[in-house]
């Protein structure tokens, strides 16, 4: 069966545009579902695929890239900090779900409780005031306790993994918001090492060649730095054949277990790549916050995570921080727009009309504007000169 | 595809860009007050009356003080922490107050008292918070709490205790920090003075079946502590009664406060008599507290029958923060360096006492023993049975045993 | 089949022989206290039986994950409340809690979940934007306040028990109440027409809408059952612990962690995870009240490492 044909066959989804649709898709695409490839294959030659890469940069990437890069220069403190840079450490974490549940079909509300993990890890094995109750950290250097913290929400990652996909798919978002709770409970009862109900204080970002992470624009430059290694990460890993036969599970497990692939072990997989972008962001938050307690990863925590990846739409990986710019700006002024106190009924109404109407989010919606209004003139160009 | 994604990413970007433009602008003779309290989450209703608080200090002030206008700016907040300090980032760097009063709840108290270390050219006086660390562990040079934290609120109660004979008793509490002050507030004179509690059963917080922790009362005990608010407090009492436990009661600060007396269902008459200890009550007897009940009913027809707790804490803070407003004449020149050491001097009698404070800049006052009765009307309400003045952080003790003791904590302190 | 059977056997023994010595300990140590957690942890099985009943009944069917559940469960008790107050009957409340809630449920399945037949994620999503909804709508309404109810005196004082003296009648009266419930669920699927009908699609939809069953009309009243359980667990739960806002996520996790660990899909699975799960948060208070919250996970983590589908679950087609 050749490329093209296969590709065919396994794109049932009509609106979904998982493919990337370049040159150098296709040749990768048809090595790697055969089996006799199940061994990851020889990517093309590096020059041609930086080269190809290079060649879809359009002037919007450009500006988007300089507006990101010169944001914290014009505006604020406040908002470089409050809302630049925790939607981009938000954005992180939903992007892990993004990918999990957007491209692997596993929609996982245990990320929140995976960035807690690390948020938890890097006070503990780092610097912290001391809890309540006798927890202590280790006063770790941070270059240590980091690297460590984001080990052990990984592996916590892997375990929810293993957990979750041996059940069918909508099983996920049942099990997995149960184990995210559990989380929240241990954390909340245990003192002796997670400071129980008040968890740990003064967790501070350190200073690093004489940068001090805790001003603002440093911090914003931090998180955007890693909010880009993960937005390019993850659609570098698209491309992949990795990346490719997770999309291959999301659409027929069962086809691709008949080729040969282990669903399972491709799957944890999933989940604990998605884990190491979530223990970022779970580091850079609790550096954000300065401090980590059960209540960074409860249940509103976790839903609000969904909300982000819903609303911003769960097709492309921008969609995630999309949809964290909109929460965060939402949260922090609504209280000037409309009464704070009916916070929730706002997101959740604006969170149920898009799932009702639009189910790829403010992509969706974007998409559909473009479509109807913006290419309405060009389509009625090439109708009236016939090209049809 | 791509550039379509990345044009609505930019919009999304450049409307961040445009509403940070646009700040507020700011009369020069006025001085911006942040009021931060909390009007979503489980302290909803109480938070409102806590800005009714802030409302009439300043209202019966008229409105000025120190011979500038008070603007006061509202913020909200749910009882977590990072909402506090999100909050409180909000009000002092986009929207640049000049004062910053709140929050409610005891550990968004030590979050903003953290925050409020790192802006050390303003003040920030403390809403309702309760936290003892707010104060007693690496207090923040200006911050400033006029109202009594929550160990200090149980101290006399002890007293009372072992006065009616309980020799022996038995302790159900919430297991984090609040509860934990209380005991402690308790414990601190009743096992200095011989009393024994001889179990503590501190149950996770959000706690509804009690039935087996009543199962566990030991049946030589004499009395019940019950340090558990709201809802825990109800459902415990209600499970008691059904249980048939007949021992006497008695109670922490919320566990018989108004909300739990007024409870919408039928009230419970083995209720009557129980004690408990606050740092105000609604029977207090003294004309100052009398005409701030009055005060409070004119301004809010629509508010409790009674001011509760937090509108009583508000409200000091914020009355001190215009006395000393006005002893200063206004003047917050200099990073309010002449506001903060007035601040730190300042004595007043507020509604329920006088009120002055320590070297930690944290209220040393009055605490009010009560116990339930009816009254003519048939509602049930806290008569004050004894006002315990100038209650301080030390709990009675002297300093160095109190620094031996240490913060509360589930074993701390231990008189089995 | 001998290794099902070595395999049954081996689990038997490894979890029964732990808490066979727990058990002798416990009753040596404090007989009262043992029995009175016993006899409460089959009460609080009884209450999470009533509430997840509702729930995997519609999961069952129509393979909707309704995250709603536990606002379900708050609205059919604040109604409850309100018909109760009114008319100071308590069982009116509870007849009015199942029936609001009923309506509500029949009017999510027609005019929402109808059209989104097939697509599961969307319906679970769906589900948590009205349980965010609801809950906000509802705290407005009422306020943080606590409501409680009033049932009849002469089924909430104490009554006489062996060995702990004096236990609540109310608690028994669940049991009793959860027990008939139990039976006529039973009865209704195994006896009735339309339950026939419901086990037929839980089986497999497609025969039963080809089979000539308006399968629409049978899903809204499965809705409409499943929501109604929840609200008229409402009204009793609300009657044995108050009702105020967090209820709602409260029972919604309590009835997942029972369905995961008994099964999705089956009554009788509800049945024994309520079980499982009632007993160890109850022990788990009694005995070692720091963790015994984490008890109920830990029990529903273990079913997921050794039984994915849960205890009586199967594979769905």
């Amino acid at each position: 069966m050749s490329a093209a044909q296969w590709r065919r066959a396994m794109n049932t989804g009509a609106g979904r545009q998982a493919w990337p649709r370049t040159a150098a898709a296709p040749a990768t695409i048809g090595v790697a579902l055969t089996p006799s490839a199940v061994a990851i294959p020889a990517p093309p030659r590096s020059a041609a695929r930086l080269g190809a890469a290079l060649g879809r940069i359009r002037a919007r990437h450009v500006l988007v890239m300089i507006g990101v890069l010169v944001y914290p220069w014009v505006v604020n403190s406040f908002f470089a900090f409050q809302i630049g840079g925790q939607a981009l450490a938000l954005g992180l974490i939903a992007l892990s779900l993004t990918f999990l549940g957007g491209y692997g079909g596993m929609v996982s509300l245990a990320q929140m409780s995976v960035a807690g993990v690390a948020s938890y890890m890097v006070a503990i094995f780092g610097v912290a005031g001391a809890a309540q109750g006798g927890a202590s950290s280790l006063h770790w250097p941070w270059w240590l306790a980091v690297p460590v913290a984001i080990a052990v929400a990984t592996l916590f990652a892997a375990l929810v993994g293993w957990l979750s996909v041996r059940t069918e798919g909508i099983y996920t978002i049942m099990i997995t918001l149960a184990i995210g709770v559990s989380f929240y409970y241990l954390a909340q009862q245990n003192y002796t090492i997670f400071g129980g109900h008040e968890g740990f204080n003064q967790v501070y970002p350190p200073t690093v060649l004489g940068v001090d992470f805790r001003q603002p624009i440093a911090f914003y430059y931090l998180a955007l730095f890693w909010a880009l290694a993960g937005y390019f990460f993850i659609k570098y890993l698209l491309r992949t054949p990795f990346g490719v036969a997770l999309q291959g599970l999301r659409e027929n497990p069962r086809r691709m277990n008949a080729l040969g692939f282990d669903v399972t072990a491709h799957r944890v997989a999933a989940y604990a790549l998605a884990g190491v972008l979530a223990a970022i962001g779970g580091v850079l938050m609790v550096w954000y916050n300065n401090r980590v307690s059960p209540g960074s990863a409860s249940t509103e925590m976790m839903l609000n995570i969904l909300i982000i990846s819903v609303m911003g739409g769960m097709r492309h990986p921008i969609g995630a921080f999309l949809g964290a710019i909109v929460f965060v700006l939402v949260q922090n002024f609504a209280i000037d727009i409309i009464a704070r106190e009916r916070f929730n009924l706002v997101i959740g109404i604006a969170f149920l009309s898009i799932v009702l109407f639009s189910p790829d989010g403010l992509l969706g919606l974007w998409d559909y504007f473009r479509a109807r209004v913006l290419n309405a003139g060009l389509r009625a160009k090439i109708a009236i000169s016939g090209d049809r | 595809m791509m550039r379509g994604r990345a044009g609505l990413f930019g919009t999304a970007i450049g409307a961040a860009m445009l509403v940070g433009a646009i700040g507020g602008a700011q009369a020069q003779d006025s001085i911006k007050v942040g009021a931060l309290t909390n009007l979503e989450g489980p302290f909803a209703v109480p938070g409102q009356d806590g800005h009714r608080g802030v409302d009439l200090a300043v209202k019966l002030h008229n409105g000025m003080a120190g011979g500038k206008k008070i603007q006061i700016l509202k913020y909200s907040s749910d009882a977590t922490p990072d909402k506090a300090v999100a909050a409180t980032r909000k009000a002092v760097e986009q929207d640049h107050v000049d004062v910053m009063i709140g929050p409610l709840s005891g550990d968004e108290g030590i979050a903003v008292k953290n925050y409020s270390k790192t802006h050390p050219e303003m003040v920030f006086i403390n809403g309702s918070s309760g936290a003892q660390a707010a104060t007693l562990q690496d207090p923040s040079p200006n911050f400033y709490r006029f109202n009594t934290e929550g160990a200090q609120w149980m101290v006399g109660l002890g007293d009372l205790a072992l006065a009616k004979g309980y020799k022996k008793m038995w302790l159900v509490a919430e297991d984090y920090g609040f509860p934990y002050s209380q005991v402690q507030g308790f414990m601190a004179s009743y096992c200095a003075k011989g009393g024994h509690v001889v179990k503590k059963a501190w149950v996770p917080l959000g706690t509804k079946d009690y039935s087996s922790v009543i199962a566990g009362i030991p049946s030589d005990v004499d009395a019940l502590l019950i340090v558990l608010g709201g809802a825990d407090a109800v459902n415990f009492l209600n499970q008691a009664e059904q249980a048939g436990v007949d021992k006497p009661f008695m109670g922490g600060s919320i566990t018989v406060d108004q909300t739990v007396l007024n409870y919408k269902g039928k009230k419970r008459e083995s209720l009557l008599g129980t004690a408990s200890a606050g740092p105000m009550a609604d029977g207090i007897d003294t004309p100052e507290w009398k005409k701030f009940v009055a005060d409070y009913k004119a301004a809010f027809p629509d508010g409790f029958p009674s001011p509760s707790l937090f509108a009583y804490l508000y409200y000091i803070n914020t009355q001190a923060l215009l006395l000393a407003l006005d002893e200063v004449k206004g003047d917050l020149s200099n990073k309010q360096e002449k506001l903060k050491a007035t601040l730190a001097k300042l004595e007043f009698d507020g509604p329920a006492g006088h009120i002055k404070l320590d070297e930690n800049r944290n209220a040393i006052g009055t605490t009010f023993i009560t116990e339930v009765a009816k009254a003519k009307d048939g509602s049930f309400y806290n008569k004050v049975v004894k006002a315990v003045p100038n209650v301080s952080e030390t709990l009675g003790l002297s300093k160095a045993e109190f620094d031996k003791m240490g913060l509360g904590n589930r074993d701390v302190p231990n008189c089995p | 089949m001998k290794r099902t059977r070595v395999k049954l056997w081996f689990w038997s023994i490894a979890i029964g022989v732990p808490l066979a010595i727990f058990a002798a300990w416990a009753i040596a140590d404090n007989p009262k206290q043992f029995v009175s957690t016993f006899l409460n942890g089959l009460t609080l099985a009884a209450l999470y039986f009533l509430v997840a009943s509702g729930f995997t009944l519609v999961f069952g069917l129509m393979r909707n994950v309704n995250l709603a559940h536990g606002s379900l469960y708050l609205f059919g008790a604040y109604m409850g409340w309100v018909v109760g107050d009114a008319t100071d009957n308590w069982f009116l409340a509870v007849a009015v809690g199942f029936a609001s809630a009923a309506v509500v449920g029949f009017l999510l399945q027609v005019s929402i979940f109808r059209f989104m037949q097939g697509q599961e994620l969307r319906q679970t999503l769906v589900t948590i934007g009205i349980s965010i909804v609801l809950a906000d709508l509802m705290l407005w309404w009422f306020g943080g306040e606590i409501y409680s109810f009033d049932p009849p005196r002469a089924i909430y004082k104490s009554m006489p028990m062996l060995v702990v003296q004096k236990y609540p009648t109310y608690r028994i009266v669940v049991l009793g109440i959860a027990i008939a419930i139990g039976l006529a669920l039973w009865f209704f699927l195994n006896r009735s027409r339309i339950g026939m009908m419901i086990r037929a699609g839980v089986d497999d939809r497609g025969m039963l809408a080809a089979s000539g069953v308006n399968v629409q009309r049978v899903f809204a009243i499965t809705f409409a059952i499943g929501a109604g359980m929840a609200g008229f667990a409402g009204v009793i739960g609300g009657s044995a612990l108050s009702i105020s806002p967090g209820e709602d996520t409260r029972y919604l996790l309590a009835s997942l962690v029972v369905v995961i660990v008994g099964g999705m899909g089956s009554i009788t699975g509800a049945a024994i995870g309520a079980l499982l799960i009632g007993l160890a948060e109850q022990f788990g208070l009694a005995y070692a009240p720091t963790y015994g919250v984490v008890f109920t996970f830990l029990i529903m983590v273990l079913v997921l490492a050794f039984r994915p589908t849960g205890i009586l679950g199967r594979r769905v087609a």
